[in-house]
């Protein structure tokens, strides 16, 4: 957990009790005025402790500790593609924000003929969906040994490889099991799980061996930690926690406690991501779908998915979309002409403002109304109508220079162009900037628009 | 060697309110029995940490008309027939699960003229007749139309303790003023902001409101389309209420269904991606994400639209609370 100035300042020679050291005080060779200036900026991350050659050893541990992210860093990649699980710093993202989305995988069983194995994993990897402009994409595929047969896992490992190029999880508690299956990754470097207290010695071995990263499985956080600590102490550091209690309710607390104790206590045994299994949570398609998107939204680094259904999939991956979004830069729309239901030339012109939301509250409910239309967003700098009107970000000048600069005048046959009842004050001075159009004043709220265009346009 | 692991546990120095909505015989009402929601002293679900003496509670939305188009197949398919009855449609959910009814009325009746305080008086008691489950009775969200509906209502139930929404900034006195003369409770809307919301919960407390009989609506965008800005917004009134701030402790409600079917992922059945997977399993689960994102950020009533939903909705509140 990050220190704050007066706790840095603390630990420099400027407010040392032992004389030697306290010789040095304020001595700038840092470069800064004062210890407690250089603190601030160590604080600030705007500065390096090297350049402090006084400060004593028992010092840097403590600092050097105080900068290790609380929950570790894990990456899994594969041909171009990445997932990240960590380095989390907040319970709640209006906190700051979340960092790192869950990654997503889905579970190919090794008992299934190679062919489907292939398929599976073909469409798991093609699958790609566009929201607001970011393409959504499933992370990677977990191997699950079902068949508890070495041979039949590592086939299946070779099927997934050579049908594509992805992040893996291989899963299976037999140590010789996972060896199989590391040959034939086809040069990726899996996660493996699980290291439990029975089999964590040979599981260290091999991670070590394929410089992997280890899932470590327990059913009760002091299990977890004592397996941490002595996988650290052999040598294997990235490590993945997977908490077996499965339920909404068990999940739930348990992954809220783990990551208290590592933001809040900084409990370094406990300090790395975590994986989630749903579907050993509860039995049912639709259900799993609701603890998955539990689990994405309280904690979870890795969540792996029974099946493969676009219509389950959509959803999850937008919720993580929303919910992984900074909350102080608001996703924006490109700013331009969007054409909603096929216009025509005489269809109606609205105006609106490039906040994502805006837009698609805006959007939505010309769409639904099924009438044809024209929308003009303007570049309010991702603001909302009433915001970007009071910052001036979205007043009569900025609404004809988007008129005039993305030519609509020559995609419809009529002059007249709507405005948010929200600034309907603006029309008088629209009038003048925009000679032979019209302006017409539109509703307040995006949910009257099916009305308005129905009736008053 | 065995680790020791303290977990660390809040204290928090408040606790939501519980509110009680509908009244039975001995009360004064004719509801089998009462809906209670609130009393939480710890964020949602998490059992090591404090009570959840009252889990959330699901409503389904039954209409004064039949929605027509404005439900996509995969939606009005579900309840059928019953969508022109509002008793039948109000049993019809009771069956499904629900448990809380909310009448909706619009700004046209069942006959397509301007809906009045008569037809909205009749529509009630049909509903009120057909099922014992508390209500609540939403106007059609303009000013003056909202007060001709909701007063009526307000008398037509005296004494069933029903919940009247919504109290908006621009509108709430004449509405706080009918359910305070008839035993009811109201809704707080506001959108999407701390301030905004314990702001009215004052306004409406000055009039002589109880806090118990006001419930907040924070206000939801549908999954995809501002869902974290509610969920933000909903933890934030959570964590505020059980600091200690007694202006925001009020139980919350939330609309997913509504949000959810107005999305084009949830109504468009073709000329969409194949990324996005079957349209009726899509729909459906469009609206359960968002409910189930939006439980998980601390409301307390969702209000749904879809039985499979309501389905789901229950089992998670049951797995969570178990």
């Amino acid at each position: 957990m990050a220190l704050s100035g007066l706790e840095i300042y603390k630990l420099l020679p400027g407010s040392s009790k032992d004389p030697v050291e306290k010789a040095h005080a304020n001595c700038k060779e840092c470069g800064f005025p004062t210890c407690l200036a250089f603190a601030m900026k160590l604080a600030a991350k705007q500065a390096e402790l090297s350049s402090c050659p006084y400060v004593n050893a028992e010092a840097k541990a403590k600092l050097a500790a105080a900068a290790t992210p609380p929950v570790r860093l894990i990456t899994l990649s594969a041909d171009g593609r990445e997932v990240k699980a960590g380095n989390e710093t907040v319970l709640f993202r209006h906190e700051k924000t979340f960092y790192n989305p869950a990654g997503v995988f889905v579970r190919v069983a090794d008992n299934m003929p190679a062919d489907q194995i292939a398929s599976l994993a073909k469409s798991v990897a093609d699958y790609k969906v566009d929201y607001v402009g970011m393409a959504l994409r499933i992370d990677g595929l977990a191997v699950d040994c079902v068949s508890g047969d070495a041979a039949t896992f590592a086939s299946a490992v070779a099927a997934v490889a050579a049908a594509t190029t992805i992040p893996m999880i291989l899963v299976s508690e037999n140590p010789a099991v996972i060896e199989a299956g590391l040959t034939k990754t086809g040069g990726v470097t899996p996660l493996l799980c699980a290291a439990t207290a029975a089999n964590w010695e040979a599981m260290a071995v091999l991670a070590k061996a394929a410089k992997a990263p280890l899932v470590v499985r327990a059913e009760s956080m002091p299990g977890l930690a004592e397996l941490t600590e002595k996988l650290v102490a052999a040598g294997v550091e990235d490590l993945v926690l997977d908490l077996a209690v499965r339920d909404f309710g068990a999940s739930l607390s348990g992954m809220t406690q783990l990551r208290r104790l590592a933001l809040k206590k900084n409990f370094r045994p406990l300090g790395y991501p975590m994986i989630a299994f749903p579907y050993l949570g509860t039995a049912e398609p639709g259900m799993e779908m609701l603890l998955a998107g539990q689990q994405i939204a309280k904690y979870a680094g890795f969540v792996v998915l029974s099946r493969f259904d676009p219509a389950e999939v959509y959803p999850l991956l937008v919720l993580r979309a929303n919910l992984f979004t900074d909350p102080q830069k608001p996703i924006q729309v490109e700013p331009g002409i969007y054409e909603i239901n096929k216009p025509t030339a005489d269809a109606p012109l609205l105006v609106t403002t490039n906040f994502s939301i805006t837009y698609f509250a805006v959007a939505n409910e010309m769409e639904s109304s099924g009438m044809p239309a024209w929308l003009l967003v303007a570049d309010a700098e991702g603001m909302s109508v009433l915001t970007a009107w009071a910052a001036g970000k979205f007043d009569a000048e900025k609404i004809a220079k988007s008129v005039k600069n993305t030519g609509i005048a020559d995609k419809i046959s009529h002059r007249k162009v709507v405005i948010p009842g929200h600034v309907a004050v603006l029309m008088g001075e629209l009038e003048e900037e925009l000679p032979g159009w019209q302006i017409k004043v539109g509703p307040r709220e995006a949910v009257d628009l099916p009305r308005f265009l129905k009736t008053a346009w | 060697m065995p680790v020791t692991v303290e977990t660390p546990v809040e204290k928090w120095a408040g606790v939501i309110r519980p509110i009680s909505v509908g009244a039975t015989a001995a009360e004064g009402g004719t509801r089998g029995k009462a809906a209670v929601v609130g009393g939480q002293s710890t964020l949602p679900f998490l059992g090591f940490e404090g009570q959840t003496p009252n889990p959330p509670l699901v409503a389904v939305e039954v209409w004064n008309r039949n929605p027509g188009d404005e439900w996509p197949d995969a939606l009005a398919r579900a309840w059928g027939e019953t969508l022109s009855d509002p008793g039948a449609w109000a049993q019809q959910a009771e069956a499904a699960g629900a448990d809380l009814i909310c009448l909706r009325f619009f700004s046209t009746d069942a006959a397509g003229a301007r809906i009045s305080g008569a037809s909205a008086r009749a529509t009630l008691r049909r509903v009120l007749s057909a099922t014992t489950l508390p209500l609540m009775v939403f106007g059609p969200g303009q000013a003056e139309l909202d007060n001709d509906v909701l007063v009526a209502c307000a008398e037509e139930g005296a004494g069933e303790k029903l919940v009247l929404g919504a109290c908006e900034d621009k509108n709430y006195r004449t509405i706080v003023a009918a359910a305070m003369a008839n035993g009811h409770l109201v809704t707080a809307k506001t959108p999407m902001d701390v301030n905004l919301s314990k702001q009215l919960n004052i306004l409406i407390h000055d009039m002589g409101m109880p806090m118990e009989r006001i419930i907040t609506d924070p206000t939801t965008g549908g999954l995809g389309y501002g869902i974290e800005y509610g969920y933000s917004v909903m933890e934030r009134l959570r964590l505020a209420g059980l600091q200690g701030d007694g202006m925001t402790q009020q139980p919350m409600l939330v609309t997913p269904g509504e949000e959810a079917w107005r999305t084009k992922e949830a109504r468009a059945a073709e000329g969409v991606p194949a990324a996005w997977g079957d349209w009726a399993s899509r729909a459906v689960n469009w609206e359960t994400m968002t409910a189930g994102a939006l439980v998980e950020s601390g409301a307390d009533i969702v209000v749904l639209r879809h039985p499979e939903t309501v389905r789901r909705i229950k089992r998670m509140i049951d797995a969570l609370a178990a």
